[in-house]
């Protein structure tokens, strides 16, 4: 018997509909409702659930109460199994975390949930990369590339790995925006970690999906290469990301994956490093920094790496960026640019242009910049 | 819309077992006659004179058949293939699978070249020697360039030579060690990036600009006193040509650099455009497909290389030469500067000896009415192709191609979720075949389509009728194409993922070996 876990927002995408951006805390939930914003959750969550039917007699849905999924398995004849309680009366961010941790303590063979980026989150914070995991769209803000494009895919991508029809597995970023300043009109996502989610070769819009082997060994290639040309001496600024990480185990370094790490002569000399932190450690030596695109949309600098700042940046020194890329990666942007979004307009402009990618072992991409 | 039918098409499955399988101890075909005894005395022990060393102690493994049945396994199986002379093999984008002359095969299988050995003596070989001495003519006059080496044995072999050419010449100027980089495009072959680095050079490619053209800026940015060359397709893979080579080579001639030109692929341009002109000092046109050899599992390959005078010294060797006085045709050893042997003996003489042919029963006016042909066949399928539901040719949008085109199904696999693996299974249905693309998919769903001269307006119009049935049946019915094939001798596979596991599969016992104690086991 198989064990499919079901977490479901009840207020994702709540606050969309009425012009909020975004239904990230109770006030803002309230908020939507008294604008008369209706949940299309459980729809969504039931249409997902549908593509699972054939599977309906080999399997059991773990999941918790009410709105959080009972419903919606009970709708699709599923057998249930509620493994926790909300701790409120209305389900919370609190109560996700809580039965995500649940749901990975007993195994679930596939975590399913419907929402949007802060759902991923909390999703993230409770089981990391451990357990496998699809998202059927339904927030307000979608950046991760946790989702399928649509409910009905979610569930046949989940149906497929049960299956094992589909075996493959990828990191997939969770990104998230500042809620706060997003109603506010500026855009400042940020990488908060990885999701393992099945290998998506029908089911995402438009892009062409790496198979994880093809994948890991690019970014070793690239890791190889970065470090076959790194000069002694110099300070090596290594951003976030999976490529950059391939370069610091290729080092034999301890990392952070989500932080900027430094390194010298092949050894960690600071980690996870805040913007203060890295214009002490530069201080007035040679130093290089290495980025990757993060996010999605080609951004080199200003998504998830926001202490990478203008000054940092600066005191670097354009000619000194190495940017790495796989050309997987390169190519899901379908012609368009690498983009820089630092704050500073005039940095911006400095960084525009032409750069080169580092996409393989002595391969590199002349690609453009914009801002 | 070309009004073309359908082929109601169903193939031969005849579930053929390996011939292993059909083996049975003592079945056997024809029993060879014992030689007299004159003749077995006037031979003596022929086995004796084979060192011990070199003869067999056991038989050889091989299957116990009758003779029929061998001929059965084998037609049987032949009528499972789907080969260039079968079906309208439009399909095959970048590889120009044209009609290959019938006749031309009876010159290569002719004793006269089918008998000879590549270790004769020059003096009995004057008449292939005079053949490969003429088809170089030929090609200087295609190229412009000054002198051709048939020595490389395919396309990539012949980049590869290129790059040891301009290796050599940087050691000559003493500049080989700060040059260690060459340029190409993304649209370019691939191998145009992948050879070179195998003689140690780095890879710079560039990507197209906002139209989809080689991006002239990008150039800018690449070039330095590190670029040793230029290796570019054009056209490109996608069937744009690129309207500022010129300005290309200048730009890499500006720096000191050398320019390469890939030109295995060369039929939307015979007669039309010349490497000389573009501004290249190198170039290989692939015998095997543009001058009507045939290829991929079928034959042979041979990459026909031409340089410069100034590069001629560092051609790899024998060439053939003419030495008037004598009136004899003789392999030329005297190269300067050569990079030395890149294979046995002087060439692939099969391949040599059908574009000889080819090009004489066509001349010069033929060759330039093949390019003709095979542009407006490419653009008659283009503008025909484009009103299909579901398809489109992204890059340069509302530009003509020349004689391919890379067409992606992104909007069909959106409406539907119909891939293009899945109509490629599916087109195997109506009788013919197609290709994607090369890794990575810039272009979303991509597939490539080159028809060539050789096919008719109706054969055009047919595979047109394919691809609109295939769009139509994925709006319709799409779980018709997501099955697919239905008529073929081969089926889908529903669980890749071994394959996609390298440490689950291995095409050879040798590769097997190769690949575990190399990679994932120490040797």
């Amino acid at each position: 018997m198989c064990k499919i876990g079901l977490i479901v927002n009840p207020v994702a995408g709540l606050g969309g509909r009425v012009g909020l951006k975004g239904t990230d805390g109770r006030e803002v939930v309230e908020k939507a409702r008294k604008l008369g914003a209706k949940s299309e959750v459980p729809a969504r969550t039931v249409r997902a659930i549908w593509k699972l039917e054939h599977l309906r007699d080999q399997c059991v849905v773990l999941t918790y109460p009410k709105t959080m999924g009972e419903q919606e398995v009970a709708e699709c004849g599923f057998r249930v199994s509620l493994v926790g309680h909300l701790a409120g009366k209305e389900s919370t961010a609190g109560d996700t975390k809580a039965a995500a941790k649940e749901m990975l303590k007993r195994g679930v063979n596939i975590l399913v949930f419907s929402g949007g980026d802060g759902t991923a989150r909390d999703i993230y914070e409770s089981v990391g990369t451990e357990i496998v995991v699809v998202g059927i769209p339904a927030g307000v803000k979608m950046h991760s590339g946790v989702f399928a494009s649509t409910p009905e895919k979610a569930g046949e991508l989940a149906a497929r790995y049960l299956e094992g029809k589909e075996r493959g597995v990828v990191e997939a970023e969770v990104m998230d925006i500042d809620e706060d300043a997003f109603r506010e009109g500026e855009v400042q996502a940020r990488l908060y970690g990885y999701l393992t989610v099945p290998l998506d070769r029908q089911l995402v819009q438009g892009k062409k999906v790496a198979t994880p082997p093809s994948e890991h060994a690019a970014q070793q290639a690239i890791a190889a290469y970065v470090v076959d040309v790194m000069e002694s001496g110099v300070l090596y600024l290594v951003g976030p990301g999976t490529t950059t990480r391939a370069i610091m185990k290729e080092l034999g370094v301890p990392y952070t994956l989500l932080g900027v790490d430094a390194v010298r002569d092949g050894k960690l000399v600071g980690k996870d490093l805040a913007e203060r932190d890295l214009l002490k450690l530069l201080g007035s030596g040679p130093a290089k920094l290495v980025v990757s695109p993060i996010g999605g949309q080609g951004h080199i600098f200003g998504r998830g790496n926001q202490q990478l700042s203008p000054k940092v940046i600066r005191r670097v020194g354009r000619e000194n960026i190495i940017v790495v890329a796989t050309q997987g990666k390169l190519s899901s942007l379908h012609g368009k640019p690498l983009l820089v979004d630092t704050g500073d307009g005039a940095l911006d402009q400095a960084l525009s242009g032409y750069i080169r990618v580092m996409t393989g072992y002595r391969e590199e991409v002349i690609h453009r910049v914009e801002c | 819309m070309g009004d073309g039918k359908i082929r109601n098409f169903h193939q031969a499955r005849w579930e053929e077992p390996i011939i292993y399988e059909l083996s049975h101890p003592g079945e056997r075909g024809i029993l060879v006659p014992q030689a007299e005894a004159e003749v077995k005395s006037a031979a003596g022990n022929v086995l004796e004179t084979i060192p011990a060393a070199m003869r067999r102690s056991k038989p050889p493994n091989l299957p116990e058949m009758a003779q029929e049945r061998v001929l059965q396994h084998y037609l049987r199986l032949s009528q499972e293939t789907l080969g260039r002379d079968l079906n309208v093999d439009v399909g095959q984008g970048t590889c120009t699978m044209k009609y290959n002359p019938a006749v031309n095969e009876r010159f290569v299988t002719s004793t006269k070249i089918a008998d000879l050995h590549p270790l004769q003596d020059e003096s009995t070989v004057q008449g292939v020697l005079e053949i490969v001495y003429r088809l170089d003519l030929f090609m200087r006059e295609l190229s412009g360039l000054d002198r051709f080496s048939f020595q490389p044995g395919g396309g990539s072999h012949a980049i590869y030579t290129m790059a040891s050419m301009v290796q050599a010449y940087f050691e000559l100027r003493g500049e080989a060690n700060k040059r260690d980089e060459i340029i190409t495009t993304l649209f370019s072959h691939p191998s145009d990036a992948a050879a070179p680095r195998v003689k140690g050079y780095k890879a710079i490619i560039l990507y197209p600009d906002r139209n989809g053209f080689p991006d002239v800026e990008a150039l800018k940015a690449a070039v330095s006193d590190r670029t040793a060359a230029l290796f570019i397709t054009n056209p490109e893979d996608t069937g744009i040509f690129n309207p500022r080579i010129k300005a290309f080579t200048d730009i890499v001639h500006g720096v000191g650099g050398l320019c390469c030109y890939d030109q295995a692929n060369a039929n939307g341009i015979l007669g039309i455009t010349r490497a000389k002109e573009q501004g290249f000092d190198m170039t290989f046109f692939n015998l095997h497909k543009t001058f009507a050899s045939p290829h991929g599992s079928g034959g042979p390959a041979s990459g026909a290389l031409g340089v410069t005078e100034e590069l001629s010294k560092f051609l790899p060797v024998p060439l053939v030469g003419y030495d008037d006085r004598s009136s004899r045709y003789y392999l030329d050893y005297d190269v300067p500067h050569t990079i030395g042997k890149i294979k046995d003996f002087y060439g692939v003489i099969p391949a040599i000896v059908r574009a000889y042919a080819w090009i004489r029963s066509l001349g010069p006016e033929g060759l330039r009415e093949v390019a003709r042909v095979a542009v407006l066949n490419n653009n008659y399928l283009f503008r025909n192709a484009l009103k299909i539901r579901g398809l489109s040719a992204p890059f340069a949008e509302g530009k003509h191609r020349l004689e391919q085109v890379r067409y992606s199904w992104e909007r069909l696999t959106q409406d539907t979720g119909v891939s293009t693996t899945d109509v490629q299974r599916r087109i195997a249905d109506f009788g013919t075949h197609y290709w994607l693309c090369h890794e990575p998919w810039v272009v979303p769903e991509p597939f490539t389509l080159e028809p060539t001269e050789s096919y008719s307006k109706e054969e055009l119009d047919e595979y047109i009728a394919a691809l609109k049935q295939i769009s139509s049946e994925a709006y319709e019915s799409p779980d018709i194409v997501k099955r697919a094939p239905h008529n073929s001798t081969i089926g889908k596979m529903e669980d890749h993922s071994y394959f996609e596991a390298p440490e689950k599969w291995a095409l050879t016992w040798r590769g097997y070996h190769k690949k575990y104690k190399g990679y994932f086991e120490p040797r």
